[in-house]
């Protein structure tokens, strides 16, 4: 049976956003030049449009986030929409209710948007898809499920990439770090790969990096500075504390001297190389403060392109 | 009880090829048993009064089908099935002798709650059943069962159902111990470790959605670990699904080096692979979890070559509040009771074998493994002159389509739902009895 992508209504149109996975090429580079209008709103005094007036935006955080739920919320506000944040793990969930009657309740509040972020990979779909069989008209953008995605992530890695780089299609992107459990990695590849990057790279030891790599497209590296060779981007990819320690890593310090991106391995790549980092950083496991403040560093620009991306996709979406 | 079946295509399944008897032939029935095969059109027999006539036209009439593997959810999971609608979604898939695994609430580990569940199923007029004792008390891998009792309440083998045995040494003992008394011990090989939290076959597409996988190796190392102990134990073992290419590689060598090993598996995995998950569908939440398509063909090839010795529904009816659930949460199972026959027609149909070959995989194949002796001598999974009629009469091309409506089991999920499948049985038959028949213009 051949069946829709789930984010794409009958028009063709972005119904939902719950992953790259699929997303054509133009759809894409709509949102980077969406954006990009967007940007200049920011740094006006009064940054606000009336877009989404009268529209509510329900942030639902399945896990705790900081940094993704208050670009959501500034980039909902900033579109004039009403923002309520649910934090989720600390009510229903927790009192056994399950997620479709969560979902159930907040759609009979007359929500217009779901921004979604949870523990499971697939919980998005499994909520966009109830919302279309009910004919309720709620969008679901994912804001990042279990290992499998965090597409509005790779967005605004895409646009911090065509920001400093222009052009796509002559660069060499290493991701480094933990592939396997990470959903940052799984959209940006896939956006890479679509937006024409002919080579990403995905560097570390065997346990952190999934089997199928390969079939992504990627070229996979466990030796660091042969992997870094000659990049023009380096995505340097959050290490969870609890896997520090365990079956995957011996320690956090033994990874630090093989992963860590320091002064000396940023040197084997390109000159005008960038380092790039979906937060929260964790200095001295993955990243030497050295190039984290440094000037090849574009961290923080992420965070801003990252509320213009967001304003992007409410904006596509539900305008 | 007298009964004749006119004008109908006798299919007889066996190990090789099976064969279908020449034209039509009338069956006569009695008191449970068939009496004779005649073509059809011939003189009745001599002093036969027929209670009862049913004149197929020319449907397929063969043996009723031998389930190795159907979860009925009683005790102890009522709210998902019950007894009585599995007993009956099985006749309605033409499956008259059915073995149930001990995974149940409490587990089968006591012969009375054997009792007890054979006890209710004689009061229901549907498939036989045959229970699987538990291997270990409360399926927990430490204590060994009183096989010897549960045997007498009536279990047919040993199982650990789908909980892992981490501990060797316990195998060992519950293989020797099975041995002693001659026991069959039915093990689902995956490893305790290697298997934990995988939700889907570990493979590109468990990476690209970012799901946790179960290996290959998670079968292949605990089926070489079974094999080891079963060299030095002698114990028969059957090995119940099997899911890759590679794990039906071992029991092929193990089969040509005389060990007294046999398998199954489970229907859907003839058809379905991992890249038919699709965006999440916990309709396609199984375990073991669909492979890749290599091995998907492998299976099929075994099945031609012998390796494997029967095709089971693994039918494991799950409530919608349990599949309703992001897939890595949702309960693994699919409803395969009334689904049996008809994917096993695919099957035949897209490898090119006749059908009473394909169904040898569900007649006498299974009916060997459980053992004409743990069967009474019935002749379940065969159909001659003297044996028990157990029967089902189907069209093989009746077309209809896969819907929740059209299922009689309480288990709605199944990852052929809406597909369009050929195949319905029409008459079941049990111990010369019609234990169910459609009613006419009833469609789906």
């Amino acid at each position: 049976m051949i069946r829709r992508h789930p984010q794409i209504d009958s028009q063709g149109r972005l119904r939902h956003l719950l992953c790259i996975d699929g997303l054509p090429k133009a759809m894409i580079e709509r949102v980077l030049d969406t954006a990009s209008a967007f940007l200049d709103v920011s740094d006006r005094t009064v940054k606000k449009l009336p877009l989404l007036r009268g529209r509510s935006v329900f942030n639902l955080f399945f896990e705790n986030s900081t940094r993704t739920r208050t670009t959501f919320e500034i980039a909902a506000q900033r579109l004039s929409a009403d923002v309520f944040n649910l934090n989720i793990s600390a009510s229903s969930a927790s009192k056994g209710e399950s997620l479709l009657d969560t979902i159930d309740n907040l759609a009979a509040m007359n929500a217009d948007l779901f921004v979604v972020r949870h523990a499971q990979s697939g919980a998005p779909f499994l909520m966009a898809q109830h919302l279309d069989r009910r004919g309720k008209d709620i969008h679901v953008i994912n804001a990042g499920d279990g290992r499998h995605e965090h597409p509005t992530q790779a967005l605004l890695d895409a646009y911090t990439i065509r920001h400093f780089k222009k052009d796509f299609t002559q660069l060499r992107v290493a991701l480094v770090g933990d592939i396997l459990h990470s959903r940052v990695a799984r959209s940006n590849i896939h956006a890479l790969t679509t937006l024409g990057v002919p080579e990403v790279r995905a560097i570390g030891p065997a346990t952190l990096l999934p089997g199928g790599l390969e079939a992504m497209g990627v070229q996979v590296f466990h030796d660091m500075r042969e992997g870094l060779r000659d990049v023009d981007v380096i995505i340097m990819l959050r290490l969870q504390n609890e896997r520090m320690r365990g079956a995957l890593l011996p320690s956090a310090q033994e990874y630090f001297k093989q992963y860590g991106l320091t002064e000396e391995k940023l040197a084997i790549a390109a000159p005008d190389a960038i380092v790039m980092h979906p937060g929260p950083m964790n200095r001295g496991v993955e990243i030497d403060s050295a190039v984290a403040d440094g000037p090849q560093a574009v961290i923080l620009s992420q965070v801003t392109f990252g509320i213009a991306i967001r304003m992007a996709v409410l904006g596509i979406i539900a305008a | 009880m007298k009964l004749v079946i006119r004008n109908g295509r006798v299919l007889r399944p066996d190990h090789q090829h099976g064969f279908a008897l020449p034209g039509l032939t009338d069956l006569y029935i009695a008191d449970g048993l068939i009496v004779t095969l005649q073509p059809a059109g011939s003189a009745a027999l001599p002093g036969w009064q027929a209670d009862r006539e049913i004149d197929v036209r020319g449907q397929m009439v063969a043996p009723g089908l031998v389930d190795l593997s159907a979860r009925l959810r009683e005790p102890g999971y009522e709210y998902r099935a019950t007894l009585e609608s599995e007993m009956q979604a099985a006749i309605v898939g033409g499956v008259t002798t059915l073995v149930c695994p001990p995974d149940t609430d409490p587990v089968l580990d006591e012969p009375g709650l054997v009792e007890m569940l054979k006890h209710r199923a004689r009061g229901l007029a549907g498939a036989r059943l045959f229970p699987l004792g538990a291997l270990t008390v409360g399926l927990q891998g430490e204590v060994l069962t009183e096989m010897a009792e549960l045997v007498e309440a009536g279990c047919v083998g040993f199982s650990q159902a789908n909980s892992p045995m981490g501990d060797t040494q316990v195998l060992l003992r519950a293989l020797q111990y099975a041995k002693t008394f001659g026991f069959k011990v039915w093990l689902h090989p995956q490893d305790a470790f290697l298997g934990r939290g995988g939700v889907a076959h570990a493979g590109p597409l468990a990476s690209r959605m970012g799901l946790s996988g179960v290996p290959v190796i998670a079968e292949t190392i605990a089926l070489q670990t079974m094999l080891e102990l079963i060299r030095v134990t002698g114990a028969r073992v059957h090995f119940c699904r099997l899911s890759s290419g590679a794990g039906l590689a071992l029991v092929r060598a193990a089969k040509r080096e005389g060990l007294p090993v046999s398998c199954d598996v489970a229907v859907h995995h003839l058809h379905v692979i991992d890249q038919d998950i699709g965006w999440f569908d916990s309709n396609h939440r199984v375990d073991p979890p669909f492979r890749a398509q290599r091995d998907r063909e492998a299976i099929r090839a075994s099945l031609l070559d012998g390796t494997i010795d029967a095709i089971c529904s693994d039918h494991t009816p799950v409530d919608d509040d349990a599949k309703a659930l992001p897939y890595g949460e949702a309960e693994p199972g699919t409803t395969a009771l009334e689904l049996l026959l008809p994917l096993v027609l695919k099957w035949a149909r897209e490898a090119a074998i006749p059908i009473e070959r394909a169904l040898a995989k569900i007649t006498c194949g299974p009916a060997a493994i459980i053992g004409q002796e743990q069967l009474a001598g019935s002749g379940a999974g065969e159909l001659r002159e003297g044996g028990v009629a157990d029967l089902m009469i189907f069209d093989p091309d009746l077309l209809w389509t896969v819907q929740r409506e059209s299922l009689v089991s309480q288990g709605r999920h199944s990852p052929f739902l809406g597909y369009e499948i050929a195949g319905r049985v029409n008459t079941t038959l049990v111990a010369g009895l019609c234990a169910f028949e459609r009613s006419k213009g009833a469609a789906n």
